[in-house]
């Protein structure tokens, strides 16, 4: 069932209309894309303006950031973490730092590398993923279904854990594009999401609530 | 210099005063001031209703009258829009284009051409009030004037400018628009004065006198005590 | 029969004077033009950004046909299938043959504006297939058996009480007038449905052609868990959905984000590039993607009107629209309300009866101020008007306006109408005075601008 060929043939002819002189508009160049980039918002120059950056968003948002000197100590603050939130059953999945961090931990894990059980990943308190990137203009979380354990881990259960380095954090929305088409070229994963702090609506009376349907919290994990 | 005033309608039959307080800032300023007396309107009921036909031929009468006149000043942000934007619009085309283009760049709102064209901002004007201002949507989005207005009223003596919330909200009056769905025409209205109220203020001055009756004829009916009144008015005030 | 038009004046005479709704709208858009002004403020030129969407849009649309073709080719190469409807009727079948084919009974939706357009939700049901809406304003929605308020906020016209009298009589909840608590009574109940659902089905934002992505902005994470859970995930999407690179999301994302929301960005913006990948661990079988024209390529062809295909739905212009202020998202009866629904509706197809939404405007200009992708919308209702006076036009209103044009044209005879005028007004307050019933009537409907005593001309003679 496709009207594909009378839809494309619809559109050359609509396109062969010639537009209103008022209404016609420049299509040739595009801006480039350091103007385009320059009248957003600003990423910071330095990593130290980055973090800075990146730390007021998620305190702005209501994420919780945890800035640590070395990756070595990450395994004692998803620890300390999952002792603080009583934690009892946690979803993760194979990568590096996960596989460092969630090797010891005092509550029940369910991998989901391989497949996992949706009532399960029901029932965990945490997801704890790795993360494609962080985005220092916005405060996002760059995931995709390759490198965070798939699309459910990091919506379902109501905190999320993200284990980063700061080498992953860029400067704005316009680096973690490139970081993408750079990183995975055509072999796309099947799913990648800009996480900007925890789920939120203001649906009622426009007040703000916190876990509408995603996780209620967000904790960033940094080193 | 010869200044023409271009009198829209219902400022010659329902606010007069308007026009003859722009005469007298103009000739307190040393100009000669003439007054395009043929020129009845600009055409924009029509236009706006989308009887262009009709709104084409009362602009080109309109065109005859004011073509030659040196500057054209009109007491009212629609009506000046009219000119400037709309007739180029209006003409383009047909063997009034030129003509409709050269009356544009000749034409100007009142606040507009004292304060950028003049380069006149103090004016002698006292009016010992507590005033609020509405921004008409024709003024403010078309012609892309805010400043002029309040640069003219902050040097009136004597009188204190409040802003309203939302001044650039429309008041509702939108020409036939009121006339076709009064009820909502009513209620942008009282947001409006609700807003101009808010401020405390004794007077809502604007640019457009179409805006001023409008909130005036919904004012009444409330009985409190919110004088409306022209930026030229208060200008000629001493 | 009543008409759209006289529904229209019904409802609209009905809602704009109720100052509970006044007070309520009022308040909740305030609130958005204030963030909207603090975060604009934070960009490092907001109307240059505007300017570049405005531009990337007209580049999407003049090239429409080969920026489908590559999302669809590239889209299709990682295993998904891409639809292409003609119009409502071909989508509802396209989407009840993938769901039949699935014996899916239950499908969880997050909010498209396209399924509202192509009345999916009913179209399923009918079947026996039960949708749930899964976006909270959504839902409520859904309880109410109300079509959505605006396009962005769907219940932003109910007050937590509302609400908590709805949860409480259709989802037995305990009686609360609690945000985060209904918020959390919501959450429990799409939970299970989630997980249980056969199908998801989402809109979209953006069709991006240079990977073949669809990309869905959302704050809640119900489009997320919809495009997780299922084994079947459906996205229905506008052909004007397209942008031609990934990195135009750079600059979309937070224009999006702004301008409907006053947010920095959304909390979720998600891509979707094909069905679960080999070696994923979960994500749909099978994923379709619906393209749908339903009267844009005839839009696509009018010289002037096409300017609203580049519409990103953001709801930016119904937000400042004082219009939609005072009658609210039911009066105009259509899919899209607001300037950018009066601007679309009378040109789409099968969208007779709706001429009258442009004329229901002032022509403020506040909607194309604030157009993130600069659309000429309040111009484009003056050409609605335009048009419909040369086809169509009112006996009553070209009457008046010849007679209009006649008078402006004899300087004199506009003098002694106006004498006249002056004459009877005072006549009419006269008959009022004296109790002439019809007259008080008339006299108090408006306070009756009065012809000045002299007119400015008279003056002008005398000096």
């Amino acid at each position: 069932m496709s009207d594909r060929p009378a839809m494309l043939r619809r559109i050359r002819r609509a396109l062969a209309v010639p537009g209103s002189a008022h209404v016609v508009r420049e299509v040739g160049t595009s801006r480039p894309v350091e103007a385009v980039r320059a009248s957003l918002l600003p990423g910071g120059a330095s990593e130290a303006e980055r973090i800075a950056r990146f730390s007021e968003r998620c305190r702005e948002l209501k994420a919780d950031f945890l800035l640590l000197d070395e990756v070595s100590r990450l395994p004692a603050a998803l620890a300390a973490l999952v002792e603080r939130e009583g934690f009892r059953r946690i979803a993760t999945h194979r990568s590096e730092l996960t596989d460092a961090a969630c090797r010891d931990l005092p509550a029940s894990v369910l991998d989901t590398n391989g497949g996992y059980d949706k009532h399960e990943l029901e029932r965990a308190d945490a997801g704890i993923t790795a993360c494609d990137a962080l985005v220092a203009q916005t405060g996002s979380v760059l995931v995709s279904s390759r490198s965070a354990g798939g699309r459910g881990i990091s919506v379902l259960p109501p905190h999320h854990v993200v284990l980063a380095r700061r080498e992953q954090l860029v400067p704005d929305l316009f680096a973690a594009f490139e970081l993408i088409q750079r990183r995975y070229a055509s072999d796309f994963p099947s799913m990648l999401s800009l996480i900007t702090g925890p789920s939120r609506t203001g649906d009622i009376e426009r007040v703000l609530v916190l876990g509408a349907h995603g996780p209620k919290r967000l904790t960033i994990l940094c080193a | 210099m010869q200044i023409t005033l271009f009198v829209p309608c219902f400022v010659d039959s329902f606010a007069p005063r308007v026009a003859e307080s722009m005469v007298r800032v103009f000739e307190r300023l040393g100009h000669d001031v003439r007054f395009a007396e043929a020129a009845v309107c600009c055409g924009q009921p029509a236009f706006n209703a989308g009887y262009w036909d009709e709104a084409q031929s009362v602009a080109e009468r309109t065109l005859r009258e004011l073509a030659s006149a040196e500057a054209v000043v009109v007491g009212s942000g629609s009506c000046a829009t009219m000119l400037k934007r709309f007739y180029p619009r209006l003409f383009a085309g047909t063997s009034g284009a030129e003509a409709a283009q050269d009356l544009a760049a000749r034409s100007f709102e009142f606040a507009e051409f004292l304060v950028n064209e003049l380069g006149v901002s103090e004016l002698g004007a006292r009016f010992p009030a507590k005033v609020t201002v509405h921004d008409g949507c024709h003024a403010l989005r078309e012609l892309g004037l805010k400043r002029p207005m309040r640069e003219l009223l902050s040097h009136v003596k004597d009188l204190t400018l409040v802003e309203m919330a939302e001044a650039e909200t429309c008041c509702g009056f939108g020409g036939t628009f009121s006339a076709k769905f009064p009820t909502i025409s009513r209620a942008m209205g009282e947001q409006k004065l609700g807003s101009a109220r808010e401020t405390g203020a004794d007077y809502v001055v604007s640019c457009d006198s179409s805006c001023l009756l409008h909130l005036k004829s919904l004012g009444a009916r409330d009985g409190a005590a919110l004088g409306s009144v022209h930026l030229a008015e208060v200008l000629a005030s001493r | 029969m009543t008409s759209a038009k006289s529904e229209f004046q019904e409802r609209s005479a009905r809602v704009a004077p109720d100052l509970e709704h006044r007070a309520r709208m009022t308040r909740q858009l305030r609130l958005y033009s204030t963030q909207r002004a603090a975060r604009e403020g934070a960009y490092g030129d907001f109307q240059a950004a505007r300017r570049a969407a405005g531009e990337t849009k007209w580049q999407a649309l003049m090239a429409l046909d080969r920026h489908l073709l590559e999302f669809s080719e590239k889209l299709e190469a990682r295993g998904a299938k891409v639809h292409w409807a003609a119009d409502g009727a071909e989508a509802r079948a396209i989407v009840l043959d993938v769901l039949s084919k699935r014996q899916a009974k239950l499908v969880v939706k997050s909010k498209a504006m396209t399924a509202e357009e192509i009345g999916l939700a009913e179209a399923l049901a009918e079947r026996g297939i039960e949708v749930v809406e899964s976006d909270l304003g959504e839902f409520i929605m859904q309880l109410r058996k109300e079509p959505p308020y605006h396009i962005v906020f769907p219940a932003m016209h109910l007050s937590r009480d509302e609400v908590g009298e709805l949860f409480h009589a259709e989802l037995a909840a305990e009686r609360t007038d609690d945000p985060e608590a209904l918020t959390m009574i919501a959450r429990r109940v799409l939970r299970q449905k989630y997980v249980a659902a056969d199908a998801g089905i989402t809109g979209a934002n953006f069709a991006v052609a240079e990977t073949g992505m669809i990309s869905i902005t959302e704050n809640e994470g119900n489009a997320r868990l919809g495009a997780a859970l299922p084994s079947c995930m459906i996205t229905l999407v506008g052909i004007e959905k397209v942008l031609p690179k990934l990195e135009d999301l750079a600059l979309f994302l937070p224009l999006l984000a702004t301008a409907g929301a006053g947010q920095l960005l959304t909390g979720y913006n998600t891509l979707y590039a094909g069905p679960r990948a080999p070696g994923e661990s979960d994500g749909p079988e099978e994923y379709h993607v619906v393209l749908l024209d339903n009267g844009r390529s005839e839009l696509l062809a009018d010289p002037e009107l096409r300017d609203a295909l580049r519409c990103i739905r953001c709801g930016a212009c119904l937000n400042v629209c004082p219009v939609f202020r005072n009658v609210g998202g039911h009066t105009y009866g259509t899919t899209y309300p607001g300037p950018i629904g009066a601007v679309l509706t009378p040109s789409l197809r099968q969208q007779d009866g709706f001429e009258h939404l442009p004329d229901a405007s002032s022509l403020c200009g506040a909607c194309s101020e604030t157009c993130p992708v600069g659309i000429d919308l309040h111009h484009h209702l003056l050409e609605h008007r335009r048009r419909r006076a040369v086809t169509d036009p009112s006996p009553l209103w070209h009457a008046v306006f010849r007679a209009y044009a006649f008078v402006c044209a004899r300087p004199a005879l506009y003098e002694r109408l106006i004498s006249f005028a002056r004459f009877g007004t005072r006549l009419l307050r006269w008959a009022a005075r004296i109790g002439v019933a019809q007259a008080a009537r008339l006299a108090s409907e408006r306070e009756l601008p009065e012809p000045a005593a002299l007119t400015f001309r008279e003056r002008w003679r005398r000096r």
